[in-house]
């Protein structure tokens, strides 16, 4: 017999889709009955109190956590957020139900071993409930006390070889796709690169000196699989800038029906024969692709890498050789004046260790000015917006070119500096009176 | 229940500490044809929906099932997880950006047991555990924040509205019968730590009512300055305040008529919740997206101004969903994204294919960006 009532929640058993409440419902169940002894530090019953304290919730239309809560494990400035619930007395298990997050490994790959020893962890110092995984990309560990944050950081740290990930005023854990572990798009080693910057940058991570949070993310390709354009104050995608690679012969296997198209992805609905002209060459947005005594041409220098050609005909297409990515910055969501998109800020960079220069030249440069004139809570992207696309490329010291701009301005308000204007600002009235008068 | 220590001693927080060693590094953890065959992919095929094929230039080849789940998991699914991956899969598994679960094997003649497996598998009350899917031109997994289950600022829940909103979706994320994928996210407020804003088809947490103030806590709770200098339109300004017992207390006053309920003065001062039954609801965002390919990363927009939350299924906002997504089934060219056929088509005839009423909350008038989406050409078209 569960603890509370849950009418409304147990409308979301039934339905195809995995239902979550199922599975707390099954891991009540299963700490109440302990057929292995776990020795629980916090109570049994938390997720009994879980879902009857989110049952209040779809009844009220209204959460019932409460605000944040300073938590934390010595030292760190982040990787635990505070949560308590507003019904203590009703709820007692969920009185304290802290989350912490745990730096997942690039690519989110796991042994099974690995992810039975968090397990075996989490059941015995938490509620067993997480998030595989935060939208940021962490392990999520949902709901433990207080006494239990530096007992869980000893044994991830001296057990596990693992570390918590980023939250606050922080670098926040970064994130990558799964490149070319499994990619055939992938331009660089998103994987690799994750994990460097990740580790030389640990102190920005653990200890808030930022005005708020900033975010990496790897993209190995423009299809950007983890949205780092969307949503990364610093976006590192793949591309290429010599020739895509042609197969020809693989060219007309797909113009003959051989090879089904775009990897096979339209294959629920009945599309027509396979037409290359009206699928690729006719969708390319900067129209350089033709076809001539049968075969696929391609005016690289005019082409923009926007992988559609290469997504539809993968084993004919392939990205280039001398590749590399492009970074782009301040992204963010809405808060508060509106989202934006990453802007290009450096067209192209090799990605080689040990990452010198994409350190030197563009990360700290970029965190010396953040740091320097951010405001408290304003995103690289906003103090862009505020002091102007032109100072970042000064802190940086790189060359303004036509590639970091859509279009050009649509106005003459330039800011021209003095030294620009010959002659200088000191000009001399008198002088000037001589010819001009009152 | 005893407390167990792992090793910490309080009393000595610095003695045999360890910090700052990272993740686990990512190639612990490759399964040993990703291991050997990394950066050396030649191209990768859809075998049916869930199911991929990479094939390397070695000649080797791993095949991928891919397979649906909520986000919020057990420890019980987790282990579940890992007896399968152990089964079948060598002992490792991955997850995907957007809470799929990939199993991996390199050999096609373990696909189809593998499959049959995960496939079989249900939980007590009906639903799958492992659904198959979510590749190619369908609706993937819904990458989501989360809502009331653990947050505090929500004007939704998170988990709840996805389960209904998958179930409805859930014979696209099986099939491949859509022009294009179609990226759907939710966010349960505008904080939108799920990004959602480039999606295409976002649901969005929104409150409507402003903030209600707390006057006899509020300035032993907050810092008045950094409430007032979190509101983006000035609507808040210092304030005194008589309380029914006569005492004067510092607190805040806000100008209702300039607030967009951002909820940014309560993530800086809790004695200033917006949190409302009938206020909090859902909001529809179209057309964003993150790719590249063809045209450039779009915002979505908003389409649907406020939907309720009508726990525990979501009706109003799932039939809504549904409608975009058939018109745009039935409208859409091949390879075409949500928001590449309503600029197509045009967003006059976007509102009618989807049976949308447009309405004056529709029209951007928040600061300067607002003028670049009013239409400045003559060029439009007859709608009924």
């Amino acid at each position: 017999m569960a603890k509370h009532a849950t009418p409304l929640l147990d409308q979301l058993e039934s339905g195809p889709w995995p239902s979550f409440v199922s599975d707390l419902k099954a891991q009540a169940a299963k700490r109440a009955k302990n057929a292995e002894n776990i020795e629980f530090q916090i109570p049994t019953d938390v997720v009994e109190d879980l879902l009857g304290i989110l049952e209040l919730s779809f009844k009220h239309g209204r959460t019932h956590w409460k605000h944040g809560g300073i938590v934390g494990v010595f030292g760190y400035g982040g990787g635990v957020i505070g949560r308590y619930c507003d019904q203590p007395e009703e709820f007692p298990g969920v009185a304290h139900f802290h989350t912490m997050r745990v730096a997942q490994p690039g690519g989110k790959f796991y042994s099974t071993e690995y992810l039975r020893q968090i397990c075996d962890l989490w059941d015995m110092r938490g509620s067993g409930i997480t998030n595989m995984h935060g939208s940021t990309g962490d392990i999520i560990f949902l709901g433990t006390t207080t006494p239990q944050l530096e007992e869980v950081f000893f044994e991830l740290t001296h057990n596990l070889n693992q570390d918590l990930g980023g939250s606050g005023s922080n670098l926040r854990t970064p994130a990558d796709c799964i490149g070319e572990a499994r990619c055939e798009y992938a331009c660089y080693d998103t994987q690799a690169l994750c994990y460097d910057l990740t580790n030389e940058y640990q102190d920005e991570l653990h200890r808030p000196a930022f005005p708020y949070k900033f975010k990496f993310k790897f993209d190995g390709c423009p299809n950007c699989c983890v949205a780092s354009i969307a949503r990364a104050d610093l976006s590192f995608i793949g591309t290429w800038r010599d020739n895509i690679r042609i197969d020809q012969e693989a060219v007309q296997a797909y113009i003959g029906g051989e090879i089904a198209p775009n990897g096979g992805a339209h294959s629920g609905r009945d599309w027509g024969k396979f037409d290359i002209q009206a699928e690729v060459i006719g969708r390319c947005p900067t129209q350089c692709m033709w076809m001539e005594d049968g075969k696929l041409k391609i005016d690289d220098r005019e082409c923009t890498r926007c992988m559609h050609c290469i997504n539809v005909m993968p084993r004919a297409l392939r990205i280039g050789n001398d590749r590399g990515c492009s970074i782009f910055a301040g992204a963010k969501a809405p808060i508060l004046d509106g989202a934006q998109m990453g802007s290009l800020v450096v067209p192209f960079i090799k990605v080689e260790e040990p990452y010198s220069e994409i350190k030197e030249t563009v990360i700290e440069p970029i965190w010396d000015w953040w740091m320097e004139e951010g405001k408290n809570r304003e995103r690289l992207g906003e103090l862009m917006k505020r002091q102007g696309f032109q100072k970042m490329l000064e802190v940086m010291d790189l060359k303004p070119v036509p590639q970091h701009v859509q279009e050009p301005r649509h106005n003459p308000y330039i800011f021209w500096k003095e030294d620009e204007v010959d002659g200088g600002w000191e000009r001399d009235i008198n002088e000037f009176r001589k010819y001009h008068k009152r | 229940m005893a407390f167990v220590s792992s090793g910490y001693d309080p009393s000595k927080p610095m003695e045999n500490r360890i910090t700052d060693i990272g993740p686990r590094k990512y190639d612990e953890f490759y399964p040993p044809v990703i291991a050997k065959n990394k950066g050396k992919w030649l191209y990768h095929e859809i075998l049916q929906p869930g199911v991929l094929v990479h094939v390397a230039e070695s000649g080797d080849e791993v095949y991928t099932v891919r397979v649906g789940g909520a986000r919020l998991m057990s420890t019980s699914l987790i282990r579940e997880i890992c007896e399968i991956a152990d089964k079948h899969c060598g002992g490792y598994v991955r997850w995907t950006t957007r809470n799929n679960v990939e199993f991996m094997v390199a050999d096609k003649a373990k696909v189809q047991p593998l499959i049959d497996d995960l496939s079989g598998r249900k939980f007590d009350g009906g639903s799958f555990k492992f659904p198959v899917g979510g590749t190619g031109a369908g609706v993937t997994n819904i990458v989501h924040t989360q809502g009331w289950i653990h947050c505090h600022t929500p004007a939704t829940d998170a988990s709840g509205p996805v389960k209904a909103t998958m179930d409805v979706l859930f014979e696209d994320f099986q099939k491949m019968r859509l022009p294009a994928q179609v990226r759907v996210s939710l966010a349960c407020c505008l904080n939108m730590c799920g990004a959602v804003h480039c999606s295409d088809i976002a649901i969005l947490g929104y409150h409507r009512k402003p903030p209600m103030l707390d006057h006899e806590y509020l300035d032993k709770m907050c810092e008045i300055p950094l409430a007032i200098a979190a509101c983006p339109t000035a609507a808040i300004k210092p304030a005194k305040v008589t309380l029914p017992d006569g005492k004067e207390v510092k607190s805040v006053a806000v100008n209702n008529d300039r607030c967009m309920f951002c909820g940014n003065c309560y993530t800086m001062c809790p004695s200033m919740p917006l949190a409302d039954t009938e206020g909090d609801g859902i909001v529809l965002m179209v057309g964003g997206k993150v790719s590249n390919r063809i045209s450039a990363p779009k915002f979505s927009k908003v389409v649907v101004a406020f939907l309720p939350n009508e726990a525990p299924r979501w009706p109003s906002t799932t039939s809504a969903i549904k409608k975009i997504i058939e018109a745009y089934s039935a409208g859409a060219k091949k390879y075409e994204r949500v928001g590449e056929w309503a600029e197509r088509i045009g967003w006059e005839r976007f509102f009618e294919k989807c049976e949308l009423e447009f309405t004056h909350h529709l029209i951007d008038d928040f600061r300067d960006p607002a003028y670049y989406t009013w239409r400045q050409t003559s060029q439009f078209k007859f709608t009924d």
